[in-house]
């Protein structure tokens, strides 16, 4: 049987962050290469951050949406090089944390972060770290709702 | 194994990850606000997940076929080959902060330096890890002068915390005879050079916090080595009472 790499990529732009889950592992720029040789298919996958819990869970999410569309000999590999970033973040992906209520990475001006209640740009840093190590705590001072801010990395 | 003394190398640094991680996370629960709380556990996080590329490599070269687990649980404090400092017990919130500022300071230049190993898997290891540090030493740096330049009683306490673990600071950058020789070899990094930028960067945290930077260049070292203070086995008895009660067992 050969493999429909397009049909792969599709499968995955349904597995989605456990912990963010309207963002696919696509939108976020955790799969960093799909090979097709024949019929041997390999997902090669990146950490965001080295210690995030969700990256074991994504991997079994992959294994899962394969196995459950027939596909039974994969490989998936995990690199460290070259680094994650959140420039690799889909624009699409960033339309859906902000729908969300995740104040998307913005890298022009990482002093510059809108509230995704209200739209204003009057908001404050109130930790650097928040509920995941991928997100920080901001306050915006008009609608004076907290919310998270998806990190630059 | 093929390579003793690059095994050596990589346990130093994934052992300072661990136990430093392990530290961190003792404060959960108890952090003074909320916030903080999650600041000193997050980092725990991003510390053990560095330990973990560290030992997986460890195991890669050490090519028994132990794992990242066998490496972490199932060795005793003499095999331990992490620096005094990290081990030092938590005390209050001053002391904690800057001995993760004195490991900030060094795992920046050390991961920057590090980018550029001849040996590639180190390399990667490093990319990832100096993202993460960059991000911690803003935070360790800013509670430093925040203590140091904020009241009397918090300004003493950095004070006291200062005169308490500098004399742990010397360690990090001074090679022993595993550092010397992976630099020798191309994959090390020269931490002559490291104490040079590490030195001036806490100078100049120090002047913004109205401190001084101390004198005495006193250095407790043997960590590196496996002699270790006494503090690293209640650490390990806690780190591996499950492992060492029940071997094997899996989550």
């Amino acid at each position: 049987m050969t493999i429909d790499k397009d049909h792969i990529l599709e499968l995955l732009q349904n597995v989605t962050d456990p912990e963010i889950p309207v963002i696919s592992v696509m939108d976020l720029g955790i799969v960093r290469d799909v090979i097709v040789e024949g019929d041997a298919l390999e997902i090669v996958i990146t950490p965001t951050y080295s210690g995030c819990p969700a990256m074991m869970e994504i991997e079994k999410e992959i294994n899962n949406a394969l196995k459950k569309d027939g596909i039974t000999s994969f490989k998936i590999t995990t690199v460290l090089s070259p680094a994650w970033t959140t420039e690799w973040m889909t624009d699409e992906g960033k339309r859906k944390l902000k729908e969300y209520g995740i104040a998307p990475p913005n890298p022009t001006n990482p002093e510059d972060i809108e509230c995704p209640q209200c739209g204003s740009k009057n908001t404050q840093l109130v930790s650097e770290f928040g509920s995941t190590a991928c997100k920080s705590l901001f306050k915006c001072n008009d609608c004076l709702e907290p919310f998270d801010y998806f990190k630059c990395h | 194994m093929t390579d003793l003394n690059k095994y050596n190398y990589v346990l130093q640094h994934a052992d300072n990850c661990l136990i430093l991680g392990q530290r961190l996370g003792e404060w959960c629960g108890h952090g003074p606000i909320l916030e903080q709380d999650i600041a000193m556990t997050n980092i725990s996080l991003d510390l053990i997940g560095q330990a973990r590329m560290w030992y997986q490599y460890a195991a890669e070269i050490q090519g028994e076929g132990k794992s990242e687990d066998d490496i972490a649980y199932l060795r005793d404090a003499w095999g331990y080959r992490n620096a005094l400092l990290v081990e030092q017990p938590n005390g209050d919130f001053a002391k904690t902060i800057f001995r993760q500022f004195l490991y900030d300071t060094y795992s920046c230049f050390f991961y920057e330096a590090l980018m550029s190993s001849s040996d590639e898997h180190l390399a990667a290891i490093a990319a990832k890890s100096h993202k993460e540090a960059l991000y911690h030493i803003k935070w360790s740096g800013d509670w430093v002068i925040r203590l140091g330049d904020g009241i009397e009683e918090s300004h003493n306490r950095m004070k006291t915390a200062i005169e308490e673990l500098w004399s742990y600071a010397g360690e990090l950058t001074k090679p022993n005879e595993t550092e010397a020789k992976a630099l020798e070899e191309g994959y090390g990094v020269d931490l002559m050079a490291l104490k040079e930028k590490r030195d001036a960067k806490i100078k100049e945290v120090l002047n913004e916090a109205t401190l001084e930077f101390p004198e005495s260049t006193y250095a407790h070292e043997g960590g590196k080595d496996g002699r270790h203070s006494e503090h690293l086995g209640y650490i390990l008895a806690d780190l591996q009472f499950l492992q060492r009660t029940y071997p094997g067992l899996e989550w």
